[in-house]
């Protein structure tokens, strides 16, 4: 038997730079780990918040001023956003061939992302704190 | 794709290939994860709202409280009910267990049946139905 073959990669592959980022091992990991915090996360935030919708806005407040609502909301949508980050990068990694548009697709929803978790913690704050 | 010439056959496509209960539950699990990503905005702007004041809070909470709102919200936790109990499956998937074909696919058909009896306990039990509200969770007596 001759030698196994070290690289599968084509010349024209390599000269492309596609394939592997090498980052494949980590995003599946942290995906999963999100998710495993989102199992306990997103089913008290369901029933947390329908409970606080009750109240009106005044309810609404007092539920987010307390300490361990406070602490809570932000882990759970931070997860959520960080865990569908993950997911919508997939998506538009799976879908979409074009080079630019999937660049300026992926940066999109990073920054939509960190857009809703900045709004998020600002209003978190400013309840919980005020 | 237009711009596709490879004349090598392509994986199987939606389009000519038999629907099965763990390909539907794989598409779903990919829909209502979009679904909830579009979710989450009306969460973040509850919040928002919540923060900056009534002015904003009130309207927010009339739309969410219209026809068209409760439809939305009622997709929402439909989405996240099968997104969150197709996930545990897809963890135990990932660790190996529950992959042939016949636990696959009854396992796919009872995700999909605790999603809808999740979604719509969810809204019965919270008293988010009209006229419905078994814990007293609204607080009428």
């Amino acid at each position: 038997m001759s030698k196994p073959q070290q690289n599968f990669r084509t010349p024209l592959g390599k000269v492309r730079g596609l394939g592997s980022a090498k980052h494949g091992a980590g995003h599946f990991i942290t995906q999963r780990v999100s998710a495993v915090a989102l199992i306990f996360l997103v089913p008290w935030f369901l029933i947390s918040l329908i409970g606080a919708v009750r109240g009106g806005y005044d309810g609404a407040l007092a539920w987010v001023a307390d300490p361990i609502n406070a602490v809570l909301i932000l882990l759970a949508v931070g997860a959520s956003l960080y865990h569908m980050r993950l997911g919508m990068q997939v998506v538009v990694e799976d879908y979409i061939a074009k080079h630019s548009t999937k660049a300026v697709l992926l940066m999109l929803n990073t920054f939509v992302c960190i857009v809703l978790f900045a709004a998020t913690a600002y209003a978190v704050l400013k309840i919980a704190i005020a | 794709m237009s711009s596709w010439t490879d004349k090598r056959p392509m994986s199987p496509h939606t389009t000519i290939w038999k629907w099965h209960l763990t390909m539907a539950s794989s598409i779903l699990h990919r829909v209502t994860g979009v679904g909830n990503y579009i979710g989450i905005f009306l969460v973040v702007a509850w919040l928002f709202a919540t923060a900056v004041g009534p002015d904003y809070y009130e309207p927010l909470s009339g739309l969410i409280g219209s026809i068209w709102g409760q439809l939305i919200l009622f997709g929402f936790t439909l989405s996240v009910s099968y997104h969150a109990i197709n996930g545990v499956r897809h963890l135990f998937m990932d660790a190996g267990m529950a992959l042939n074909p016949k636990t696959g696919s009854f396992l796919s058909g009872l995700v999909l049946v605790l999603a809808v009896a999740m979604a719509v306990a969810v809204w019965l039990l919270s008293g988010l139905v009209p006229g419905v509200d078994p814990l007293n969770m609204t607080g009428a007596v």
